[in-house]
């Protein structure tokens, strides 16, 4: 197993950082490569780490997935897609204090794509923010657990997501004020690629390229499809990173299922000085069960009974 | 227009009022920060950004961002005043009032610059008479329209005290200074600024003046008109509509605003509910205003000391009638 160190040319050896990575990481990061030194070293730390985050997110889909068969309404796919992203992120690069969610140098996550509530939900629980069992309420009559996140009600979540467009504006604000109270907590954000047609996020984009917020790194959950059907069928999103290259974000791609690169890049995030960091994941809707892949069937269906008991049984029986 | 008072008063742009105390609040406190739409001139923060450059984001002409972005500084920590013209802040950036404001109670001062029909020869695009009636609506956003400098200043600092988004409504039409010195905005309770039993008017805003013109001219005819400032349109105080209800048999709302859904329509709901007397509302009347200067508008609308006069004069005509 190896570890693979990201270093900016001109940093010190004091502000090395390290960060775990798949030993079969052999793909280049599409940040530029003039920029970055890239050394390896072995190590058996990061073994367990990764089987660690890939037992939470089999987890995770699980429970997101009996969470959507209770309620009777969800979106799966979406789930399915973040869910290795959302894992990577509580369990391996944020850094929170679950038992004190609103400690104030805390790193900001924000679900822009707040229909994948229950895959969020689900990962905090498993971060320890509460219990397990309060999954079991989802979308019940009074539950804490709304259909989209609501920071009032549910331990560790930012912002209350739902409507398409809201989280970078709002993580671009997270960003300045962070910048100007001068902390270091750095200020995350997941959108869906269909999502980036609302133009509130251009608007965002644009803002946060023009103040330089280098404390702000945008995930966009690639997965290409939306609601109706695959995204290049509705509105063309294509192509993604270098959309927002042109907008002066540094941007990065990555396999959104490979613990290993997510680690690597998101651990090394914001990538340079000076800019906001984009970091375009690739992934399947509905990953992880045969059936659901791909399929834009699964934006929003809920699984039968049948269904339900195929699919955890694939995912119970997955190797990876 | 009305003359005795605009003619013999000295006026005030509040956007003056608004820029120094802002200013002021912001040298106090550092969680104070700006945010504006590419207004930095119509919001008069030139001197803000001058001062304190790094507390200052032109987000450029994007509202939706310029909202959302001020959610997320409140939920950082900083308390932003999101600034920008009322008409552009509200309509264009309603569902992150709704959602990131209202909803998630982030701790942002909306203030809308130029509302009402300030910005009158520029046409219906430009005039924010619907905001009023879209703000009410949302939950835990408070609503305040001051009438006069002192009210302005106090409002502000209302709202920097105040944990919970709220909307300011400033106008950039000179109005008299109505309160003295020590007058507080107080949420939720509506002065009394004349007493009267044989109506009330209920005005906010630049009109609180003209409100008071009309009772000064009304007593000469002898109806003797409450006038009563409903700066606070969230919450409102529904004990001064009951009591005007109660006492004075009749009610009449001035705003510049639409009759629907404002302040004419937040008294019509409190009265017919609880205690049903004639109201009548004035304001602009479910139309989109012709080109004209402000205060040919105000005219054009009966929204002077003479129309207010009149109306008040029919209503109180219409109520002895048997």
């Amino acid at each position: 197993m190896l570890i693979c160190i990201f270093m900016q040319k001109q940093f010190v050896e004091s502000d090395l950082r390290w960060f775990p990575c798949k030993n079969n990481f052999h793909r280049p990061l599409a940040v530029q490569s003039r920029n970055w030194v890239v050394t390896m070293r072995e190590t058996t730390a990061t073994e367990d780490l990764l089987r660690r985050l890939t037992l939470a997110a089999r987890r995770v889909r699980m429970r997101a997935l009996q969470m959507v068969h209770h309620a009777r309404i969800g979106h799966p796919g979406g789930d399915f897609s973040a869910a290795d992203i959302l894992v990577a992120l509580y369990l391996g690069v944020l850094r929170l204090r679950p038992s004190d969610p609103s400690w104030p140098d805390r790193d900001r996550f924000v679900l822009s794509k707040g229909h994948c509530s229950a895959a969020l939900y689900a990962t905090l629980a498993e971060a320890g923010f509460f219990e397990e069992k309060v999954l079991g309420t989802f979308m019940d009559p009074l539950s804490i657990l709304n259909g989209h996140p609501d920071r009032k009600k549910v331990p560790g979540v930012e912002a209350n997501t739902g409507p398409l467009g809201h989280g970078l504006p709002l993580a671009t604000g997270m960003a300045l004020a962070a910048r100007m109270k001068k902390a270091a907590w750095r200020t995350f954000v997941l959108t869906g690629d269909g999502e980036l047609q609302e133009g509130s996020n251009w608007e965002a984009g644009l803002c946060a390229a023009q103040y330089g917020l280098d404390n702000l790194v945008l995930i966009v959950d690639r997965n290409g499809i939306q609601q109706g059907d695959f995204v290049e069928k509705i509105i063309r999103m294509d192509p993604m990173a270098d959309k927002w290259r042109s907008f002066g974000w540094q941007v990065a791609e990555v396999n959104g299922h490979d613990f290993g690169e997510l680690l690597c890049v998101l651990g090394s995030s914001p990538l340079l000085p000076g800019k906001p960091t984009c970091i375009v994941a690739n992934t399947v809707k509905g990953r992880g069960v045969s059936f659901m892949e791909n399929n834009p069937k699964w934006h929003h269906h809920v699984p039968t009974d049948k269904e339900l008991a195929l699919a955890l049984a694939e995912l119970e029986g997955a190797e990876r | 227009m009305s003359e005795s008072m605009s003619s013999a008063t000295e006026t005030f742009d509040c956007r003056d009022i608004f820029a120094a105390t802002l200013e002021e609040m912001a040298a106090e406190d550092q969680r104070i920060c700006a945010v504006v739409n590419d207004s930095v001139g119509s919001t008069k923060l030139g001197g803000f950004r001058r001062r304190f450059p790094e507390r200052f984001v032109n987000v450029g002409i994007a509202e939706q961002n310029m909202v959302g972005a001020s959610a997320g500084l409140a939920s950082g920590g900083m308390i932003p005043f999101c600034c920008g013209a009322s008409c552009f802040l509200t309509a264009r950036a309603m569902e992150q009032v709704k959602v990131d404001l209202g909803y998630a109670q982030n701790n942002v001062k909306l203030c809308g610059m130029s509302s009402g029909l300030a910005y009158g020869e520029l046409g219906p695009t430009h005039h924010s008479i619907e905001d009023l009636a879209w703000t009410r609506v949302i939950p835990n956003l408070s609503v305040v329209v001051p009438a006069d400098p002192v009210e302005t200043r106090s409002a502000l600092q209302w709202a920097r005290d105040n944990d919970g988004p709220v909307f300011l409504r400033l106008s950039r039409m000179p109005v008299p200074r109505l309160f003295p010195d020590d007058h507080r905005f107080i949420p939720g309770q509506a002065p009394v600024l004349r007493d009267g039993g044989d109506l009330t008017i209920f005005a906010n805003g630049v009109l609180v003046f003209r409100a008071l013109e009309a009772a000064v001219r009304l007593g000469r005819r002898g109806i003797l008109a409450r006038v009563i400032n409903m700066s606070s349109i969230t919450p409102l105080d529904r004990e001064a509509v009951l009591r005007a209800a109660r006492e004075t048999g009749a009610i009449l709302t001035v705003e510049e605003a639409s009759i629907y859904g404002g302040l004419g329509g937040a008294v019509c709901e409190i009265v017919a509910e609880e205690h049903p007397v004639r109201v009548r509302r004035m304001g602009v009347p479910g139309v989109f205003a012709p080109t004209g200067s402000e205060a040919f508008l105000l005219e054009h609308f009966g929204l002077t000391a003479e129309g207010i006069e009149s109306a008040a004069a029919d209503l109180v005509r219409q109520r002895r009638a048997p």
